[in-house]
């Protein structure tokens, strides 16, 4: 996966030096002010991950994900998803791990969308994008979606109603 | 000569908020070295988990970035403005759906690309649904989530958030207004 991007990247950046040397330069110094416009802020977010990560390590989150409610389960799985910021490859074998273990498709649907919508640490990253504002709909919007879409997946598996 | 003001007013309160995070910066390397030397469980676990992301940041960042330069610099806005613009209606969505199903990257770089096509006259409701798009229906991670959970549970997943994420946009639009991101000229884009 990180050859195809390396390799989107470097072809996209050879064509447009071959058709417009001045264009591409303007481009680089684009992308080096936006990295570092965005930097102090990432060094945080990092900070606020491997602090949360260490509160809340996925054996940790397995741990709540197993209680036998199913609606209990979907509001712990939904904040700890909104908390957390686990990347893909730990989230999905992890989600598959739980399944085996005997919990419900109705809280995994909480816990990933959660966990891929909601971004309660990189918040202050949304915030210097999209204003607190915005931020803060979204992130409110975004929870509410885990949980509809969690019941919706409740039903269609027949574990809730 | 206002927007020169303006933009004294938001540099001015733009500085001391990097203060604190100068100092939790700080703090935070001061922690993680001292719990290297005294051998400080806690603090060496949280910087273990720092450097593993940071790692996978570094690596990714070159040519994220890099795309998203070229983007500011080869897409012109009139583009934009046809596929995401204002008059772009559900295709505009769907469009938006379409780019966010073959992003690659985490949500810390999907930010500026979404900015990006804000600053490029994309509409708000358009960006917001590319947003959410890029979180759940990534292709590449669709792969492994199927592989894992079932390709019914990843369809059925898709075919709920999708719609809810469209609606949610229009909605989110009306709540903050069309115009949010001209009001805010603050904000980095």
């Amino acid at each position: 996966m990180m050859a195809y991007i390396y390799g989107l990247a470097s072809i996209s950046l050879l064509t447009s030096a071959i058709i417009n040397k001045q264009k591409t330069i303007k481009a680089l110094k684009t992308a080096w002010n936006l990295f570092v416009k965005i930097l102090p802020l990432l060094i945080v977010t990092l900070i606020l991950v491997s602090v949360v990560l260490y509160f809340l390590p996925d054996y940790v989150i397995a741990k709540y994900l197993g209680t036998s409610d199913v609606f209990v389960g979907v509001i712990i799985a939904s904040v700890v998803g909104a908390i957390s910021l686990l990347p893909g490859f730990i989230t999905f074998p992890l989600s598959g791990l739980l399944l085996s273990q005997g919990v419900s498709y109705t809280v995994l649907a909480a816990f990933t969308t959660s966990l891929m919508m909601v971004g309660v640490v990189t918040f202050p990253l949304e915030k210097k994008y999209f204003g607190t504002k915005l931020a803060i709909v979204r992130n409110l919007v975004s929870f509410a979606i885990a949980i509809i879409v969690s019941i919706g997946i409740g039903i269609i598996y027949g574990e809730v109603f | 000569m206002q927007e020169n003001i303006k933009k004294e007013e938001t540099n001015k309160n733009k500085k001391p908020n990097k203060k604190p995070m100068l100092i939790l910066i700080a703090f935070y390397t001061l922690f993680v070295a001292v719990s290297y030397i005294f051998n400080f469980d806690s603090g060496i676990k949280m910087g273990e988990n720092f450097a593993f992301f940071a790692i996978d940041m570094i690596k990714l960042f070159p040519p994220a970035f890099i795309l998203v330069g070229l983007f500011m610099v080869w897409v012109d806005r009139k583009t934009i403005e046809k596929y995401f613009g204002e008059k772009s209606g559900l295709m505009g969505h769907l469009a938006a759906i379409l780019l966010a199903c073959t992003t690659l990257y985490p949500f810390v770089v999907v930010l500026p690309m979404a900015a990006a096509l804000s600053k490029k006259g994309a509409r708000l409701s358009i960006v917001l649904t590319y947003l959410g798009a890029s979180a759940i229906c990534r292709i590449p991670m669709t792969i492994f989530e199927a592989s894992f959970l079932g390709l019914k549970f990843s369809i059925l997943r898709y075919v709920i958030s999708l719609p809810l994420i469209v609606l949610s946009s229009i909605f989110i639009e009306k709540i903050v207004g069309r115009k949010y991101m001209l009001n805010n000229p603050e904000l980095d884009s």
